[in-house]
């Protein structure tokens, strides 16, 4: 019931929003509105959400960004086909490329230098088993996007490998590709975080209606 | 003991799961084509084959390497005829020499993979590999003579 | 180094009676037995002299006296045998040759491979010696055959006469007892076979298939591996060390201290390593904390405010500016660079029963001797130097101090006996020193109406490469050559009458050294960007301009005009793509570049293309002169667009290939275009003038695309994109 009686509500938002679209945008309007979006696509998918709540939902979001733009995350989810490194993001040195598969290329692909782990020493190739980017037809670019750009990235379908929120989650929480984030090689920055404390943001941002961020 | 596969024969080597294979190749067995430059992964002197990927194996431990196939520059042909080898040859790319094997051994992977690269593909695929001399035209230039020599049937692997 | 090579002869040969050896080379056949002794000779080996030997199986030992670094010398100085030999190119085998008399430079007086200067300098050496050697066979051949020697003809390994013939081998023991000649005629250039139009690489099939033998690849059962723990600053000191972590690596058989550090040795390197990463030790650092290159530049500025050693003046320059109708200043840092050649550098020295023997890739073998001699309380004759190939030179392994040769030396003392094979990491080859010293030059030039340049005044600061080393002889009032030449010598000054040049050469703890092309490295860069500025400025093709200015010096506008027409120098480029040009001599040789380059959207350039062309005078082996201009512009785009060494606290703040940036097949140009002047003008070199045009013809070209003047280098230093 009480589901039923948002989706009205919203509809009436949409509705009025619509209209305003027409006299003035606001980006105050717009973020409305995008929430509005956001919601009637969640109903699509038919999955139960408990407990809307869009001032923790972003709040969450915005902890678990934290992590997703951290060069530990965020450098192998570039704007570009190159993968970068280091704290400063720079572009990786020898100009390694994606690749269909996100593997790399030919004689440069990713595991021909990290290991399926870290090499010990500074500066060496940090390393898991299944070091890889996101493949070509799947790019996930968190470079460069503010915190409502990358949210609404993330429940993209379209962009995330047709993830529903139970696949993202499970994403973030058991990828083991995921979770060389918290090994850093040797003298990298590390995460603001603990990899639970971030599932449990990412989860609360799902869970309490994955709302967009307002910026 | 250590087994390995290297160049198609059966090594077994008294080295620690830990020691890169670089050092298993070299100071261990005598392979000493393939070259130390870096110890970083950052030059590619010591490229050589993993079940056919350009592994660098200065960072590579020799414990990956065991129940795979390890091919090195000393392996790559049985007689320097390899078309990479033949167009090295034709284009008279080293100078030093010291990057080639490693070059060579990474080239060999791109023209498996890509018979007929371009020249943004050499890059992709062959900036990983540094050479002080500046061989790098010649380099691309005798890619694009073993990718025809070996498409005209010459002598392919 | 040009100036070593201009003031020759005469320079060197004062140089030569400091080594305290003679200096030009009997041609004869001292060498002769000596080889003989060296190569295990059966009998009926034929040495006439110390660079060639012919084996009973027509096998023909070439003996360099050079060392093969990539150059090409492997090669050249063989078609040079070979062209008055007549000898059959598949049966020639090809050595470096041991410290010696006979091998040492015709113009340096020692033996030393550097100044791209082997091949202008073995022109007479290597031919005579092929010519001598035939004229013997000849004589063999026509004693057997019962003919006079003028019947005989030679062709592929063989004297010919009438219907018989025999080849070099079946002639060698005979032609062993003969006399040597005292001249021999050589072949006129028109009958020349190789030289002029060339031979494919001696050296290309060992380094293809992994049989060449650098120094890192030398082996022996036993043999341990070193490695040394060096201070984390220049001139550091051990003050106490705890070896007990080190010591307990497993395949971790000594540690000893060396004057140098802390020197583990092991069963391979990998252990050795590992022993080093685990040892404890406290330095004393010593004054060389004080160098941050920060401030060294700071300091460089005030310093560039006082007049320093007078280098050149003539008329008042500082006068001469009021009368200018224009005035350009600027001021330009030149980072401190290190060669980072492929191969780090290595050195394996054997020890037993008061002997000898070292294996190792270098430029200057007789000076490593005497070094290890010094060290180990031997004669020099009772070390055996063995050159391997080297895997890359660039200058670094040449150094008066003989760094590694000597580190390796103090290891195998402190251990004993028996065979060490030390060998550096590329971390301490990044931070090991003897780099391209930093410069600061600051240049004030004043135009006439015309545009034309009428008072030059250039500050020059930077470390002196030969201040306190053997090469100090060089140096005359306090002048390093090496500082100056470019500038000094530059084919602009001579017409500008009123000008000063003035040179301050401080000290500091950082080891400097040539770094290939030496001080035209910096020299080229300034003088090249400033006539494009001054041609701008006056409102003139920077073509055009330098045209003018160069009408009395034909080898610098015969490079330029056939660069620019190759290049199309004028004519319209793709949306996007700028143009640069400049023209430089170096090392005897002439050398233009135009370079085409783009802006990437991150603002760093993308060199596209660079047309070149040379006038080294004859072009012995014309691939190979390509190849080492193709090879200099890209050491030259490495540096020009990317490489820097700093320092902070003392320490150097790169450490590999990662930080220190050198050019990659994706920052080199797509195309490089290579056009040899043809000239009948004095020879000149060709390793190294490729590189010092580079910087200056891709600044002037990022000066077409974005009217920004890059006056720092490395370029990527300066934010194109804003």
């Amino acid at each position: 019931m009480a589901q039923r009686n948002k989706k009205q509500v919203f509809h009436i938002k949409k509705m009025i929003y619509l209209l305003l679209g027409v006299t003035a945008v606001s980006s105050v309007a717009l973020s409305f509105r995008t929430d509005a979006l956001n919601i009637s696509r969640k109903e699509t998918t038919e999955e139960p959400v408990a407990e809307a709540d869009s001032i923790v939902s972003k709040k969450a979001f915005l902890q678990a960004y934290k992590v997703l733009m951290h060069p530990r995350c965020m450098n192998c989810h570039p704007t570009g086909d190159r993968p970068l490194q280091g704290d400063d993001s720079h572009v990786h040195t020898m100009n390694v490329k994606r690749g269909v598969d996100g593997k790399g290329l030919y004689a440069m692909k990713c595991s021909n230098c990290h290991q399926p782990q870290n090499t010990p020493g500074l500066h060496m190739p940090p390393g898991n088993p299944s070091w890889h980017l996101p493949p070509a037809d799947m790019k996930m670019v968190f470079q460069g996007k503010s915190p409502r750009e990358l949210a609404r990235t993330l429940l993209d379908k379209s962009l995330n490998g047709h993830k529903d929120k139970a696949a993202l989650l499970e994403h973030v929480a058991h990828d083991t590709l995921v979770a060389a984030g918290w090994h850093p090689a040797e003298g990298l920055a590390h995460l603001p975080m603990s990899r639970a404390e971030f599932v449990k943001h990412f989860k609360t941002w799902l869970d309490k209606g994955a709302y967009l961020p307002d910026k | 003991m250590v087994k390995l596969n290297i160049n198609q024969k059966e090594y077994s080597v008294d080295a620690s799961m830990d020691m890169p294979l670089l050092w298993v190749l070299r100071d261990l067995l005598g392979l000493t084509g393939t070259k130390f430059g870096c110890g970083m992964a950052q030059c590619g002197a010591c490229t050589v084959h993993l079940d056919g990927d350009a592994v660098r194996s200065c960072v590579t431990l020799v414990s990956r390497a065991v129940g795979k196939k390890i091919v090195t520059i000393e392996g790559l042909s049985p007689d320097t005829t390899h078309p990479l080898q033949l167009a090295w040859k034709e284009v008279d790319v080293p100078q030093c020499g010291y990057c080639q094997s490693g070059q060579i051994m990474a080239a060999a992977v791109l023209l498996k993979e890509n018979p007929n690269p371009t020249d943004q593909d050499i890059d992709d695929a062959m900036s990983g590999n540094i050479c002080r001399c500046g061989t790098y035209p010649r380099i691309r230039k005798a890619i694009h003579l073993a990718a025809k020599m070996q498409q005209e049937g010459g002598n392919g692997k | 180094m040009t100036d070593i090579l201009k003031s020759s002869r005469r320079g060197f040969l004062k140089t030569g009676a400091v080594f305290g050896s003679g200096l030009l080379i009997s041609f004869a056949v001292p060498g002769a037995r000596r080889i003989a002794s060296l190569t295990n000779a059966q009998g009926g080996m034929f040495a006439p002299n110390a660079y060639l030997s012919i084996g009973t199986d027509n096998t023909l030992k070439v003996l360099l006296a050079h060392a093969e670094m990539g150059q090409g010398i492997w090669t050249t100085l063989t078609m040079m045998i070979a062209e008055e030999l007549d000898a059959d190119w598949s049966k020639i085998v090809v050595e470096h040759a041991p410290p010696g008399e006979p091998y040492k430079h015709p113009a340096f007086g020692i033996q030393l491979t550097g100044g791209s200067s082997t091949t202008w300098s073995e022109f007479e050496r290597y031919r005579k010696a092929g010519a001598m050697a035939r004229a013997l066979l000849v004589q063999a051949a026509a004693a057997r055959f019962g003919v006079q020697p003028s019947a005989c003809k030679t062709e592929n390994g063989y004297v010919i006469a009438g219907d018989k013939r025999a080849s070099y081998g079946e002639l060698a023991a005979d032609a062993a007892k003969l006399p040597p000649p005292t001249d021999v005629p050589l072949k006129e250039a028109k009958d020349w076979k190789y030289i002029g139009k060339g031979a494919k690489r001696l050296d290309t099939p060992a380094k293809i298939n992994g049989t060449a033998i650098f120094g890192m690849d030398v082996h022996f059962p036993g043999m341990l591996t070193a490695l040394v723990a060096h201070a984390p600053v220049f001139g550091g000191k051990v003050k106490s060390f705890d070896a007990s972590k080190a010591k307990a690596i497993p395949g971790v058989r000594k540690v000893v201290q060396v004057p140098s550090g802390i020197a583990v040795l092991a069963d391979h390197y990998w252990a050795a390593k590992k022993g080093r990463d685990a040892l404890k030790i406290e330095w004393d650092l010593g004054p060389g904390t004080s160098v941050n290159t920060t401030q060294l530049f700071a300091d460089y500025r005030k310093l560039a405010d006082t007049p320093g050693i007078k280098v050149v003046q003539e008329g008042n320059a500082d006068a001469a500016f009021s009368k200018a109708a224009k005035i350009v200043e600027a001021e330009y840092t030149f980072p401190y660079l290190a060669h980072a050649p492929m191969e780090p550098l290595n050195c394996t020295i054997k020890l037993e029963d008061g002997k000898c023997e070292i294996w190792t890739g270098t430029q200057a073998p007789g000076l490593e001797q005497a070094a290890a001699a010094k060290i180990l309380g031997l004669k020099p004759d009772q070390i055996t130097v063995n050159t391997t190939f080297l895997g890359g030179g660039f200058g670094r392994r040449a150094t008066a101090a003989c760094d590694w040769v000597t580190e390796a030396a103090e290891i195998i003392k402190a251990h004993g006996k028996g065979t060490v094979k030390l060998v550096w990491s590329r971390e301490d080859d990044t931070r090991g020193g003897y780099y391209r010293p930093a410069f600061l030059h600051r240049v004030k030039v004043g135009l006439n109406a015309e545009g034309a340049p009428i008072a030059w005044k250039h500050m020059i600061v930077g470390q002196s490469i030969m201040a306190g080393t053997m090469f100090e002889v060089m140096m005359k009032d306090g002048i390093d050559p090496a500082s100056v030449e470019g500038v000094n010598d530059s084919p602009y000054m001579e017409a500008i009458p009123d000008r000063y040049i003035g040179l301050h050469s401080p000290r500091n703890q950082v080891p400097v050294l040539w770094w290939r092309s030496v001080g035209h490295t910096h020299t080229a860069a300034v003088m090249e960007t400033m006539i494009d500025e001054l041609a701008h400025t006056a409102g003139q093709d920077p073509l055009e301009y330098r045209r003018k200015l160069l009408k009395n010096h034909p080898r610098h506008l015969s490079a330029l005009n056939l660069a620019a027409e190759k290049a199309g120098w004028g004519k319209p480029l793709p949306a996007g793509r700028f143009r640069g040009i400049a023209v430089h001599e170096s090392f005897l040789s002439y050398v233009a570049h135009v370079a085409e380059i783009s802006i990437n959207d991150d603002g760093s350039i993308r060199v596209h293309r660079v047309v070149s062309a040379i006038d080294c005078g004859l072009a012995v082996n014309p691939d190979g002169v390509k190849a080492q201009i193709e090879s200099g512009i890209n050491f030259g785009v490495g540096g020009a667009l990317t490489s820097e060494i700093t320092l902070e606290n003392g320490r150097v703040q790169q450490s590999n290939y990662h930080d220190y940036r050198v050019a990659r097949m994706f920052d080199t140009p797509l195309e490089i275009e290579v056009y040899i002047v043809d000239s009948k003008e004095k020879m000149g070199g060709v390793g190294e003038p490729g590189v010092p045009p580079v910087a200056p013809a891709i600044a002037n070209a990022v000066f077409a695309a974005t009217g920004k003047r890059l006056r720092d280098l490395p370029f990527s230093k300066t934010n194109l994109k804003a």
